[in-house]
C-alpha cells in the first residue's frame, strides 16, 4: 500500500508527472492537490487501468486548511512541483518570493499531515526551495534529512542526453557512468564526465570548445526551452520524465527493488543529516548539495564523494564555484524562514 | 529504425503522447507537427535520455506545406491528436466541421509524403474520421486499408478500469481484458463484458450492468464535465493513443498482440469480409485484430459469434448510428 501525493498536480510538470505515476504499477493511492483543476485532472487519470486509486482535491475557499491535509494524509511520497515557472530572461531566482511561500505552506502541512513522507522538491529555485522546506520542517520538529530531496535529476537526463551526442553514444547507456552535482541552477550544476575511463577518451578526443559548450548547455539547458517556449512556460514534459525517474528511484527502494546502476541518482539533499559532514567541510560549508545517494526503504542510506568523481582541475573548480552560488541560495533560503510563525 | 510523426503534438493530448513516444526505446526518430507553440514543446522533449531524434515542424504561414510534408516524410507511424476538445454539452459529433478539415489536410499531407505508414486517429468523432482519411487515401490512389486504425483504446482502459471499480477489495483493472467493439462515441461502443469479465460481470444486478455500459460508453463525458469547460480526456487519451502505438511497434518486433481498432472492413484484409455479415454489412467497426508489420493482420470476427443476446441489443443500436457517422465522413470529403 504505497500513497504518493503530487502538489501542484494540474500544472504543466504536474500533469504529465501524475500521468507517469498513475503507470506505476507499485503506487495504490495517488493523490492530486491543486488549487485549480485537479478534480478534472482526476477524473481524467482515474480511467487509466491501473491498481492506484487517484483522487483529486481542491480546496474550497482561500482558507480552506483541510483540503490539503487530507490529500496528504498517510502519504509515503510527496512530490511538490507547485509553483510558477519562469519567462524568458527569468533566473530561478526571479521565482523565489512566489515559490517560496507555496512551498513553505505545502511542507508545513506535510509535516502534520504524512511526517514520515519521503518529500521531493521540484519547485524552483530548488537550490533555496529545499532549504526553507528543511527549516520548515526543524521549526515543526519533524525534519529527517534522508527523507528531504531536492530533484535535479532532469540536469542528469540533459547531461546523458547532451554527452551522448557529442561522442556518439545512446543517451540511455550513459545513465549511472556520469554524474552530476552541486545545485540545480547555471554554474551550481556540475556535470563530472570523466571518471568513466571509455567516456573520458572520448570527450578528451573532442576539441575543447565542444567540451566547455557541453558544460554550458548542462548548465543552461533550462533556458534553452525557457526561451524555445517564447514566454509559453519552460521544462515541463522532460521535467515530469525527471521527477518521476526520481520518484521511481524512491518507489523501487521502498519496495525493495534492487537498482542495478553503478552511480546512483543524485539529489540535493541535507549534507549533515545523511552523515556527509565531512563533505560539507570539504567544499566549505554548504548546508546542503547535490551528490550520488543510496536509498534504503524509501531514505537516503549513504551517498558518494563527489570527489571521488571529479578528475580534472575544471571540474574541481566548477564545485567551488558551485559552492559559492549554493551558499547565497541557502541562506535566502533559511533566512525566509526565520522568523516566520507556523 | 523507426520514425513516428505526431500531428497536434502541441495539443492537451499531442504533449504528454508525445511524451510517452519518446520514451519508448524502439523509437529512433520523433517529428513532431503542430500549429502552435511546437518549437518549444520539441526543445523539452529534446532533453530526455532516450534515443529518439526529436524534430519539431511548425507551418510558417497557413499556405505552408512543406513544413506538414518534412515531418512526414519517411515516417512508419502517423498518429493523429489533432483538433478540437469537447466543452461540456457537447458531443463529439458537435467537433466534426472543425475536425473533419483538419483531418482532410492530414491525411493529404500523409498521401504524399508518407504512403506506406501506420496511420491511428485519435481526433475526434473517430467513426466519421476515419471514414475521410480513408476517402482521401483512396482518392490519391494509396489506400492500405490494414493501416488504418481508428484508436478506441481509451474505452478498453475504462471498461477494464470501471469493472474493476465495482470489486475494489479483491480486483486491479490489470486483472481484466475486456473487448470493446462498435464505434468511438456514446451508444456506438459495446464492451463485452460478458467475455471478457464474465464471472464479474454476472454477479452484477440488471441495473449496476446497465449503468457499468453507460459508463462505458459515456466516460468521455464524465472527464468533459469534470474538467468544466477546461477540455476533455488528455492524460488517459494520450496513454491510451501510445498504448496502441506500443502494441503496433512491439508487434512490428514480431511479438503477437491483439487490440482493438476502428477499421476498414475491406476484404483485403483476413476476416474482414466475415466481419462485415455479422455487422449488417457496415464497410467500418471497431474489432480485436492481430497485429504485425504491415498493420492489421487479421480481423477476430469470431468474438462477435459468443455474445450475450442483451450485447446483440447494444450491437444493433451501434450499428444504426454507425452507419449515419461513417455516412458523414464519408460524404465529407465527396461532396
Amino acid at each position: 500500500m504505497t500513497k504518493v501525493t503530487v502538489c501542484g498536480a494540474a500544472g504543466g510538470i504536474g500533469q504529465p508527472l501524475s500521468m507517469l505515476l498513475k503507470l506505476n504499477a507499485q503506487v495504490s493511492q495517488l493523490a492530486l492537490y491543486d488549487i485549480v483543476n485537479a478534480a478534472g485532472v482526476a477524473a481524467d487519470l482515474s480511467h487509466i487501468n491501473t491498481p492506484a486509486q487517484v483522487v483529486g482535491y481542491l480546496p474550497k475557499s482561500k482558507d480552506d486548511k483541510d483540503t490539503i491535509k487530507e490529500a496528504l494524509k498517510g502519504s509515503d511520497l510527496v512530490v511538490i512541483p507547485a509553483g510558477v515557472p519562469r519567462k524568458p530572461g527569468m533566473t530561478r531566482a526571479d521565482l523565489f518570493n512566489i515559490n517560496a511561500l507555496i512551498v513553505r505552506d505545502l511542507v508545513a502541512n506535510a509535516a502534520q499531515a504524512c511526517p514520515q513522507a519521503a518529500i521531493l522538491i521540484i519547485s524552483n529555485p530548488v537550490n533555496a526551495t529545499v532549504a526553507i522546506a528543511a527549516a520548515v520542517l526543524k521549526k515543526l520538529g519533524v525534519f529527517n534529512p534522508r527523507k528531504l530531496f531536492g530533484v535535479t535529476t532532469l540536469d542528469s537526463v540533459r547531461a546523458e542526453t547532451f554527452l551522448g551526442g557529442l561522442i556518439g553514444e545512446d543517451p540511455a547507456s550513459l545513465k549511472g557512468k556520469i554524474s552530476v552535482v552541486g545545485g540545480h541552477s547555471g554554474d551550481t550544476i556540475v556535470p563530472l564526465i570523466h571518471f568513466d575511463k571509455t567516456i573520458a577518451a572520448k570527450v578528451k578526443a573532442l576539441p575543447e570548445q565542444a567540451y566547455k559548450d557541453f558544460v554550458h548547455r548542462v548548465q543552461f539547458g533550462g533556458d534553452e526551452v525557457v526561451k524555445a517556449k517564447n514566454g509559453a512556460g519552460s521544462a515541463t514534459l522532460s521535467m515530469a520524465y525527471a521527477g518521476y525517474r526520481f520518484s521511481e528511484y524512491v518507489l523501487n527502494s521502498l519496495a525493495n527493488k534492487e537498482i542495478p546502476f553503478s552511480i546512483p541518482e543524485s539529489s540535493y539533499v541535507h549534507l549533515l543529516g545523511i552523515g556527509a559532514s565531512s563533505l560539507s567541510q570539504k567544499l566549505g560549508g554548504p548546508e546542503f548539495f547535490s551528490v550520488p545517494v543510496i536509498l534504503r526503504n524509501g531514505q537516503v542510506q549513504s551517498s558518494l564523494d563527489p570527489f571521488s568523481l571529479v578528475q580534472t582541475e575544471q571540474e574541481k573548480q566548477m564545485i567551488e564555484t558551485a559552492v559559492k552560488g549554493l551558499l547565497t541560495s541557502i541562506s535566502q533560503g533559511t533566512s525566509f524562514v526565520e522568523g516566520l510563525k507556523l | 529504425m523507426v520514425k513516428v510523426t505526431i500531428c497536434g503534438a502541441a495539443g492537451g493530448i499531442g504533449q504528454p503522447l508525445s511524451l510517452l513516444v519518446k520514451l519508448n526505446p524502439q523509437v529512433t526518430e520523433l517529428s513532431l507537427f503542430d500549429v502552435v507553440n511546437v518549437p518549444g514543446v520539441g526543445a523539452d522533449l529534446s532533453h530526455i535520455n532516450s534515443g529518439a531524434v526529436t524534430k519539431s515542424f511548425l507551418p510558417s504561414s497557413r499556405e505552408d506545406k512543406t513544413a506538414l510534408a518534412d515531418s512526414l516524410k519517411g515516417s512508419d507511424m502517423v498518429i493523429i491528436p489533432a483538433g478540437v476538445p469537447r466543452k461540456p454539452g457537447m458531443t463529439r459529433d458537435d467537433l466534426f466541421n472543425i475536425n473533419a478539415g483538419i483531418v482532410q489536410s492530414l491525411a493529404e499531407g500523409i498521401a504524399e509524403n508518407a504512403p506506406k505508414a501506420l496511420i491511428l486517429i485519435i481526433s475526434n468523432p473517430v467513426n466519421s474520421t476515419v471514414p475521410i482519411v480513408a476517402e482521401v487515401l483512396k482518392k490519391k490512389g494509396v489506400y492500405d486499408p490494414a493501416r488504418l486504425f481508428g484508436v478506441t483504446t481509451l474505452d478498453i482502459v475504462r471498461a477494464n478500469t470501471f469493472i474493476s471499480q465495482l470489486y475494489p477489495e479483491e480486483t486491479k483493472p490489470t486483472d481484466f481484458e475486456v473487448r470493446v467493439v462498435g464505434g468511438h462515441s456514446g451508444e456506438t461502443i459495446v464492451p463485452l463484458y460478458s467475455l471478457g469479465a464474465k464471472s464479474h460481470f454476472e454477479k452484477l444486478s440488471d441495473e449496476q450492468k446497465k449503468t457499468l455500459i453507460n459508463r462505458v460508453q459515456f466516460g468521455g463525458d464524465e472527464v468533459v464535465q469534470a474538467k468544466n469547460g477546461a477540455g476533455s480526456a488528455t492524460l488517459s487519451m494520450a496513454y491510451a493513443g501510445y498504448r496502441l502505438a506500443e502494441s503496433l511497434l512491439k508487434a512490428s518486433a514480431g511479438t503477437p498482440v491483439t487490440e482493438c481498432t476502428f477499421l476498414n472492413l475491406d476484404p483485403s484484409i483476413k476476416g474482414a469480409a466475415e466481419a462485415k455479415k455479422l455487422v449488417g454489412g457496415l464497410e467500418y467497426f471497431s474489432f480485436p485484430v492481430k497485429l504485425s508489420k504491415d498493420g492489421i493482420a487479421e480481423v477476430e470476427y469470431q468474438i462477435l459469434e459468443q455474445v450475450s443476446d442483451a450485447e446483440k441489443q447494444l450491437l444493433a443500436v451501434a450499428e444504426e448510428q454507425l452507419a449515419k457517422n461513417i455516412e458523414k465522413g464519408v460524404s465529407f470529403v465527396n461532396k
